[in-house]
């Protein structure tokens, strides 16, 4: 199963569509299930979808996922990779309303190119990366990260905590 | 460790949580206070908590808002006054976005110790919150080396 999220935020028709003009193309639309937002304005014709899962089950379909395919939150980004299954991500954009300001698109630039996350930066660049993944091209790039941040930072924070108390 | 000490830990749901989740071996062995906007989140604590041998944490919800929802926000900060109030933490940590502001505001205010850490979706410049409550964070954070400054952001690592 390939996993479409959009976290909780804002609706993202143009990765919805894009998705589903693919499914119709490709006929993988039986095999691809969509998380799109309460305020979604385009309503998949070639997928099963909902507006929202409760955290538990977004994990489960994460976990349970081929690949997933997601906006370029952090929150889907980290998920995947927790996971170790690749993503592929299209980075929202502030002149079509989709955010309120263009950093996804700095994290694309800054992320892209890291084992198993693949940078759409159009909807046109989806189809051939979606039939790349399809193809299992990515998977062995993809490996489980550590659930936990870098040592570096969590010991500053321990030692910020425990600063004069220990 | 100490175990007296206590922290509030607070980040609204999405991202920021996620990331939030990544730093929990910090406040290990602490009375921990996890404040979110998302009332499904609380198994998961629950259970890393168990998972991992660490005293139980407790868990509180606030309402979410953005900058642009006054009546909304004005309600959130309440809601965390009372949490501070009522745990009266020695630290508060957040990953943002606007309950981690008002939080490090009011931990403060009530004579907490604060640290900030800057999302690390944030790669060419601090976020607003970031920008706004860098002055009143005691230990202010980002996770891009090319961010930081001589006076804060530092930079100590990221979430991945």
């Amino acid at each position: 199963m390939i996993f479409l999220t959009l976290g909780t935020q804002e609706p993202f028709d143009r990765l919805v569509r894009a998705v589903d003009d693919w499914c119709a193309v490709t006929g993988r639309g039986t095999d691809l299930f969509g998380q799109i937002t309460e305020r979604a304005g385009y309503r998949p014709k070639h997928f099963e979808w909902v507006a929202s899962l409760p955290p538990a089950l977004h994990r489960q379909r994460c976990s349970e996922a081929e690949f997933i395919v997601s906006h370029a939150g952090m929150g889907s980004i980290i998920t995947a990779m927790t996971y170790g299954k690749p993503i592929v991500i299209l980075p929202r954009r502030a002149d079509l309303k989709e955010h309120r300001n263009d950093h996804q698109q700095a994290t694309a630039r800054r992320l892209g190119g890291r084992p198993g996350l693949l940078v759409a930066q159009t909807e046109s660049d989806l189809p051939p990366l979606l039939d790349r993944l399809v193809a299992g091209e990515a998977a062995s790039d993809a490996s489980a990260l550590s659930p936990f941040a870098d040592q570096s930072l969590i010991d500053a924070l321990t030692a910020f905590i425990h600063g004069g108390h220990r | 460790m100490n175990a007296q000490r206590r922290v509030l830990v607070v980040a609204s749901g999405g991202g920021h949580w996620v990331q939030l989740c990544r730093l929990r071996p910090a406040w290990d062995g602490c009375q921990v206070t996890y404040v979110t906007t998302e009332p499904g989140y609380e198994a998961e604590v629950f259970a890393d908590a168990a998972a991992r041998g660490q005293p139980v944490p407790k868990f509180q919800v606030i309402l979410d808002a953005n900058r642009w929802q006054k009546l909304r926000l004005l309600r959130s900060l309440l809601q965390l006054l009372v949490i501070v109030f009522r745990s009266r933490p020695h630290i508060v940590i957040s990953t943002g976005a606007a309950p981690g502001y008002f939080a490090l505001r009011l931990g403060r205010l009530f004579g907490a110790r604060t640290a900030w850490v800057d999302s690390i979706a944030n790669a060419e410049e601090l976020s607003l919150s970031g920008r706004k409550v860098g002055p009143h964070a005691h230990l202010w954070l980002t996770q891009w080396e090319d961010l930081a400054k001589p006076g804060g952001p530092h930079y100590r690592g990221a979430v991945l």
